[in-house]
């Protein structure tokens, strides 16, 4: 006779089979079996967040920085609904996170019981699959087949709800079998014929670029290095969204830097002008490509992805490959070499007009602004902490808004994993919670939350969970009491009519960080910013960092919404050497 | 732009509309046929009809119909998020148009007239397969197996003949020949 478990030790049964370290949650009504089982896992650490959505964060951030799924236990009702942010974020950026949820008794499910909800109806829409378990002989098959789900094809968010009763009751515990294919779903589609005519494209190219973006990152590490050899061999430009940032090193001259509605101008003009565009892993965002009718009006397009409904869903390609990025580009590489295929002298001759074309669009510096000696310029700080941190293996998380732009133009990043951002969702309060989840996946490396300060107040509390663990994360908060990207918008489309995008009564930063038990530095000028930043860097605790920077800077260059790639908007310097006046500018 | 004050860009040019039958084997499990309707709708999908069953009681495997329309790319879109979902093992899709796919709705009619007019009705669906179900003196119930359209025509036709109530199915779909969809 087998040996009978619990459901809730079956739970941590699956998760110490499935190499889970660290949990993120909070206990309730509905989940107490499952805690009251954690103190007999040893190899289980449960790290207590103080609100459910910072759990969903700290899990994506671990995820990210790892690679690994990030797992979630949560209570029922207001445990699952706070949990639906963060999931949502994970399914919109391809996150693999494994969210547990309690539920009410299964004979009280569908009464209104006390914390009852619909869990798997709300989490419907927001996960790749879910699971209600109505019966615990199912339990160690679906929790298996959840790591599975969330973390094969392209990665994301799952939720497994487990009805309190389920947590009590006993079975035996099945390891689980991997199948070859779930439900026939395979993820390498592709042939050598597509990268044969992938790599005559590229043979044939005069004006190429390669759009990377996520994919290439949750394709792990090795994805970057082939990525790397072939951008190399093949001398093409190559420019990054958002998410793919840290794929491709930011400081290689063949880096053309971020695109979209804030990259830069040789990124956009290349897009824009390009006769060969190799789309790794990305999925044509509507923050990409602008206008779309517009879109890269004279190229080719190839894409590259694992999910097949990537393939023609905003933009109409020439070539799809779907698959593994690491697998397509180790048969491109594979066949590159085997053809004996030359083409890395021959190409950057053919290029060589293209890369004349882009450097001219480069001596447009367009990511630059006007300094100050009175006040902290955003970009300047952003500069700052990058000079002073580059040379540690640093890890960035953000919130959402200029700020987050502006660490994105402004700190390079060398290497995949660490950078972590919320992009499709754009959720503000991610990057503090998400740095708690960085910060515990890589204890002894520095993790940075650039944030600004109106995103950063709505997941603040978390900071209790950073000082409960002795996480040294470092907020570094560029305060401009603004909402910053909300006015601009203002600013540029609404006739300045700045409608509660101001924050009037913020905190005093620095004596919340003292009352959360962690360290609060503040610096007001230029002048000082580098000793303060050093002094941040010296401190062996979480710290709150508020740099007050200007309040009235813009986030530039920028595409205005509805046009395409090549009517960007510049900066200051720019648009006064054009004199493009107030007027024109709020009709753009 | 001028009159667009919006962060997202406007819409593009308007695409023309085909009309098509997807037909979706699935897990026959709890909210299957939910997640499944709710992509429709949480992508903004249409869905005209929509028929389902279990057809494997041993595999547990439902067929799902559904008629939708969309441009080319929607329809593709459909398929592709469609196959996406873990309870999904294929997807079938069929242009109306179609000859080689045989559609059919079923339908049942209630009339309540006297003898002459329940004749007459009788009379009028002869050409869609009629099967009467039930019989009184002064009513009768009607089963028929048409087209959509056909269906749509027959009953506001009808209505001159006493019918009151109509039920319908969605469609159903079955390639001709000895093909099966793999």
């Amino acid at each position: 006779m087998p040996k009978l478990y619990s459901g809730a030790e079956i739970v941590f049964k699956c998760l110490e089979d499935q190499n889970v370290s660290h949990i993120f949650g909070y206990p309730g009504g509905a989940v107490l079996p499952i805690y009251d089982e954690l103190k007999n896992f040893n190899s289980i650490k449960h790290i207590l967040v103080r609100h459910e959505q910072g759990a969903g964060h700290a899990a994506e951030g671990y995820a990210r920085s790892t690679g690994k799924p990030g797992v979630l236990l949560v209570t029922s009702g207001p445990g699952a609904t706070n949990a639906v942010t963060a999931l949502t974020d994970a399914y919109m950026d391809s996150v693999p996170l494994v969210c547990i949820t309690g539920q009410v008794p299964t004979h009280l499910i569908g009464t209104d019981a006390f914390q009852e909800c619909d869990t798997t109806g709300i989490t419907r829409p927001c996960t790749k699959h879910n699971w209600l378990v109505k019966d615990i002989n199912d339990l160690a098959e679906v929790m298996h087949k959840a790591f599975e789900v969330a973390t094969t094809g392209r990665p994301g968010p799952v939720l497994v709800d487990i009805p309190k009763d389920i947590q009590f009751q006993k079975s035996k515990y099945k390891n689980y079998k991997k199948n070859k294919k779930l439900n026939g779903k395979s993820h390498d589609n592709y042939s050598q014929k597509n990268i044969d005519e992938l790599i005559n494209l590229i043979s044939k190219a005069k004006k190429p670029i390669f759009y990377t973006g996520g994919g290439v990152i949750n394709s792990g590490t090795k994805a970057s290095e082939l990525l790397r050899e072939l951008v190399y061999a093949t001398g093409f430009p190559i420019t990054s969204t958002l998410q793919g940032l840290g794929c491709f090193p930011a400081d290689d001259n063949q880096f053309l830097g971020m695109l979209g509605m804030h990259g830069t101008y040789e990124a956009n003009n290349a897009m824009y002008s390009c006769d060969l565009m190799i789309n790794v892993g990305a999925r044509f965002d509507d923050r990409i490509t602008g206008k779309i009718d517009e879109f890269s009006p004279q190229s080719k397009k190839v894409h590259i992805d694992i999910d097949p409904s990537s393939i023609n869903k905003n933009v109409k390609v020439d070539l799809a490959i779907v698959g593994d990025i690491k697998s397509v580009l180790t048969s491109t590489l594979k066949t590159i070499k085997k053809s004996k295929n030359n083409f890395s002298k021959s190409n950057k001759h053919q290029i060589s007009n293209w890369w004349e074309q882009i450097q001219k669009w480069r001596s447009k510096r367009s990511l630059d602004y006007i300094g100050s000696e009175e006040t902290i310029k955003p970009q300047y700080a952003i500069e700052r902490l990058y000079e002073l941190t580059k040379d540690k293996d640093t890890y960035i998380t953000t919130e959402v808004g200029q700020h987050q732009m502006w660490a994105a133009q402004h700190y390079k990043f060398n290497k995949p994993n660490r950078w972590m951002t919320s992009g499709g969702l754009g959720t503000m309060g991610y990057g503090l919670p998400a740095a708690v989840g960085v910060q515990i996946a890589h204890p002894k490396k520095l993790v940075i939350d650039i944030a600004g300060e109106a995103s950063v107040l709505m997941t603040m509390q978390e900071m209790s969970t950073a000082v409960q663990y002795n996480l040294p994360i470092k907020i570094f908060i560029l305060n401009n009491e603004y909402m910053g990207m909300v006015r601009q918008w203002q600013e540029l489309l609404h006739d300045k009519n700045y409608s509660e995008s101001y924050t009037a009564a913020l905190p005093d930063f620095v004596k919340m960080a003292e009352a959360y038990g962690c360290v609060g530095i503040r610096a007001k000028t230029p002048e000082e910013l580098d000793d303060k930043i050093i002094e941040m860097l010296n401190t062996d605790r979480p710290v709150i960092f508020d740099c007050l920077v200007d309040k009235q800077e813009n986030c530039f260059p920028m595409i205005p919404s509805g046009k395409p790639h090549n009517q960007m908007l510049l900066g200051p310097k720019d648009q006064k050497e054009k004199k493009i006046t107030g007027k024109g500018r709020t009709l753009v | 732009m001028a009159n667009s004050k919006s962060a997202y860009s406007s819409a593009g040019k308007k695409q023309k509309l085909d009309t098509h039958i997807i037909v979706v084997w699935v897990d026959n499990e709890a909210g299957v046929l939910a997640r499944v309707v709710g992509l429709f709708s949480g992508r903004g999908y249409n869905i005209e009809s929509l028929a389902v069953a279990e057809v494997d009681q041993k595999q547990n495997i439902s067929r799902i119909t559904i008629v939708t329309t969309g441009t080319p790319q929607v329809v593709d879109q459909i398929k592709l998020q469609l196959k996406k979902l873990v309870p999904v093992h294929k997807v079938a899709d069929f242009k109306r148009e179609d000859k080689n796919v045989i559609f059919k709705e079923m339908a049942l009619f209630k009339f309540v007239a006297n003898n002459g007019k329940l004749n007459k009705a009788f009379e009028a669906c002869k050409n869609f397969n009629p099967v009467i179900l039930d019989k009184t003196n002064k009513s009768n119930v009607i089963q028929i197996t048409a087209l959509r359209r056909e269906i749509d025509s027959m009953s506001k036709n009808l209505k001159k003949f006493g019918l009151v109530s109509v039920s319908r199915t969605g469609a159903v779909a079955m390639t001709r020949g000895s093909e099966i969809f793999k």
